[in-house]
């Protein structure tokens, strides 16, 4: 105990000695076991500093007792993911396409699998979603260049197109009329009116009439001769809503002078079957799928 | 009449003389080691009160978990019970999706109101009955006092050495205090688990690390706080003391010693009582029997302090001591601060109830509790949900129609499984479909949600841009259940082209 204790007047308090401008601070001692959870704690913290990865050292640093890492933890997370996942991954291995739709848990759980994988591996060129964007189709609508049924899709995410790597890949190639010369200017402008003419949009019903043996002699061998497109030959229907590259006269002039040829790879191999399964469901799901 | 009393209090009063600044505060103590509080055994009306609200409290915590309440085969049958896995919490009639969480606020804000009526009309009766701080160090007091004897008895004891007899006095106490801990630990996961199950469970060596590690801490900190830190948590752990001031006014009843008529105190002279003479002190016979029971160790006599949690106890001793020398009762006793100075001056007291605080929050408390009960009577069963796809806001097909996708979330809040209809309504749809499912006849989808789960649907809606008026057409989903014909309705949009 101090040996000279003030007390505050007032309320009978002892201060501390301090005072500022008059004003005098009273002594209200801590508890002493406060004080010694503030040792604990500092004890505590050396217990952590050995059980988990701490102090660096000059070219490493402590690793901690038990390898208790973000890392360890995350893989340890991603085990038990798997582990969860595992019961759904043996039924989308052992079941077809069509019976994983019709099981609403199975075709629940794809549909979300799915959109994950599609976000990792799809999104960046046909958009979140699969919106699409000019020169990579929409999964979105019902318009499909090589199928949209369950194992059509299927079929082109394993092989891709015009994917050189894979020898089944979906290939086809549409000459380049205008750049090959194979055809002249106002042959192409004629066809495109034609073609326009599909859709009521011709500027010149001349031209598009002239057309229509243009497009019988070069163009009715693959998208038809009703022009309503060709799916095992991959050929885009010209009578409908959707167009691909752009629809107006001008980029149909470009794609008839150049020709297109989009590229997708091939995910046979590079993803495993059972999440294919999982994309083929999602992207079927869209709103598309036949 | 010399009472014993071994602890002298440090009274604050009376004012030092000695006014002058240390020369040297270097001595000043700046922590405080806890004196240990040996509250004596006391009876009467008060502590009747605490044996009350501790058993029926003790009671409460440990039988509700056992309750029934059967509600069919989809959910479990326990009474009272917070599911965390499915995201339910059950209480009787009542359930509780987590969305429905206000509820849950709903019911902390009533405790809260309640509590600040119950305190501006009777100071801290909480802390002194309800708070499980009380309760637990109360029981813990009372297991102590049988095993190692009253107030006296102990203080002996913990002065005595070391003998057999000591350790396993001591021994005793500790090892009761733990198992009392740790049954209050596993009552604690009662509310989280399927009672009758995780209790075969935990013995067997089955239940969750989850399950082990909240019993363990809460058995450390029942053991902790109940037998070691006990009025330490009132003075310096709780915030609740260090606000509840504001929550009180002249007219709250505490607990006050009435100084006008204690005053001043001093020892009884035997002879003026037995002559009838009317003796020079005051009331109070200065023996410490109110500082002898105190939970807290504080001298009531001082005056209201932030230590008292207003048990009553020291009345009941107090009025034990004037029976015994012939003064009226209640000289600490349970009424306002105002009628004590009313009474001081012969003035006739009154409780008031009725206040302008009380009245407030009286009304804040029936406002609440009736906001819930509407909420929980018109609860509905169904629920509906739509998220609008935005990416893209449409789809154009190749026949020149455009699609908006939507995502309907169905909510079956009944134990039963329900078959919904669903249709639209306000629009001129050229197509309408719903993922993995296939139309009835009449062009609306049946949708099969499970008993007391959520049910997610892909749904898609075209229309000919022809018939839009604009880019953005309000239409509705509606969502009927014609079993109980409940139709829930959900406002959204669909976007065309401009
Ligand atoms: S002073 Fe009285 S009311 Fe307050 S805690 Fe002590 S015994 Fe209880
Ligand atoms: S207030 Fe009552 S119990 Fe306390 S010392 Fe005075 S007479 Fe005794």
């Amino acid at each position: 105990m101090s040996t000279h204790v003030e007390k505050d007047q007032v309320s009978g308090h002892e201060t501390t000695g301090h005072e500022w401008d008059g004003i005098k601070e009273l002594n209200t001692p801590l508890p002493s076991w406060w004080v010694y959870v503030f040792w604990a704690t500092i004890v505590w913290s050396v217990g952590y500093w050995v059980v988990y990865p701490s102090w660096p050292t000059a070219t490493s640093y402590l690793t901690g007792m038990f390898e208790t890492t973000n890392r360890t933890q995350l893989h340890e997370t991603m085990a038990n993911v798997a582990a969860e996942r595992a019961p759904y991954m043996e039924r989308l291995a052992a079941l077809d396409l069509d019976e994983i739709v019709n099981d609403s848990e199975l075709l629940n759980f794809s549909m979300a699998g799915g959109k994950a994988v599609f976000a990792e591996n799809c999104a960046p060129c046909h958009g979140t979603g699969g919106s699409g964007n000019p020169g990579f189709p929409s999964l979105q609508d019902d318009d499909w260049l090589w199928g949209g049924t369950l194992e059509a899709v299927n079929e082109t995410v394993h092989v891709g197109v015009r994917w050189d790597a894979n020898e089944d890949t979906r290939f086809n190639d549409m000459p380049a009329f205008g750049r090959d010369e194979i055809l002249e200017r106002e042959d192409i402008n004629d066809v495109v009116q034609y073609v326009l003419a599909f859709t009521g949009r011709e500027t010149d019903k001349a031209a598009a009439n002239r057309g229509a043996g243009v497009f019988a002699d070069n163009c009715a061998s693959c998208h038809g001769e009703d022009a309503k497109g060709v799916q095992e030959l991959g050929a885009p229907n010209l009578t409908d809503a959707i167009w691909l590259y752009g629809g107006d006269a001008a980029t149909i002039t470009e794609t008839v002078n150049n020709s297109r040829g989009g590229v997708m790879p091939a995910w046979g191999g590079r993803l495993d079957e059972e999440t294919i399964k999982m994309l083929t469901v999602y992207v079927h799901s869209l709103g598309g799928g036949q | 009449m010399a009472m014993p009393h071994l602890q002298q209090p440090d009274p604050a009063h009376p004012l030092p003389q000695n006014d002058t600044l240390p020369e040297d505060d270097r001595d000043q103590p700046l922590y405080k080691t806890r004196d240990k509080v040996y509250p004596k055994r006391v009876s009467g009306y008060f502590r009747n009160l605490k044996w009350f609200a501790l058993i029926t409290l003790l009671a409460i915590y440990w039988i509700v978990p056992w309750l029934r309440w059967d509600r069919g085969a989809s959910a479990p049958d326990q009474a009272v019970l917070i599911d965390m896995d499915m995201g339910r919490a059950y209480f009787f009639f009542i359930e509780i999706w987590p969305q429905e969480v206000y509820y849950i606020t709903g019911l902390l804000i009533l405790a809260a109101i309640g509590l600040f009526l119950a305190t501006s009309l009777f100071g801290r009766i909480w802390c002194g009955y309800g708070c499980p701080q009380t309760v637990w160090t109360d029981l813990f007091m009372l297991v102590e006092r049988h095993i190692q004897g009253d107030r006296n008895a102990r203080m002996r004891l913990d002065k005595s050495p070391w003998t057999f007899e000591k350790i396993w006095k001591i021994g005793a106490t500790h090892l009761s205090w733990l198992v009392i801990a740790a049954a209050t630990g596993g009552a604690f996961v009662l509310y989280f688990n399927d009672a009758p199950k995780v209790i075969a469970d935990i013995f067997t060596g089955h239940a969750s690390l989850g399950v082990y590690v909240t019993i363990a801490f809460l058995t450390f900190s029942t053991y902790l706080l109940a037998g070691w830190a006990r009025e330490q948590v009132c003075t310096y752990m709780c915030p609740w003391p260090r606000f509840q001031s504001a929550m009180l006014d002249d007219e709250s009843m505490i607990v006050t010693y009435e100084g006008w008529r204690g005053e001043p105190r001093g020892p009884i002279k035997r002879k003026n009582l037995v002559r009838g003479e009317v003796p020079e002190v005051g009331h109070c016979i200065d023996c410490y029997a109110c500082f002898n029971v105190c939970p807290t160790g504080i001298d009531i006599r001082d005056g209201l302090q932030m230590e008292c949690i207003g048990c009553g106890l020291c009345i009941d001793a107090c009025n034990e001591m004037m029976d015994k020398v012939g003064f009226p009762r209640d000289l600490v006793r349970f009424d306002s601060v105002q009628n004590s100075q009313l009474r001081a001056h012969g003035k006739a007291t009154n409780i008031r109830i009725l206040r302008p605080r009380t009245i407030f929050y009286s009304v804040i408390l029936v406002l609440v509790a009736s906001v819930m009960a509407f909420g929980l009577l018109n609860r509905t069963t169904l629920e509906v949900n739509v998220l609008r796809d935005r990416n893209p806001i449409f789809v154009t097909l190749s026949d020149g129609d455009v699609r908006n996708g939507y995502t309907l979330k169905v909510l079956n809040k009944e134990q039963a499984a329900k078959t919904y209809i669903l249709q639209i309504e306000g629009l001129d749809a050229s197509d309408f479909q719903v993922i993995g499912l296939t139309p009835n006849q009449d062009g609306t989808f049946s949708l099969d949600v499970a008993p007391d789960r959520v049910g997610s649907f892909r749904v898609f809606v075209a229309a000919n841009p022809e018939t839009l008026n604009s880019e953005s057409t309000p239409f509705e989903f509606s969502v009927t259940d014609p079993e109980d014909n409940v139709r829930e309705t959900y406002d959204t949009v669909f976007a065309g082209p401009k």
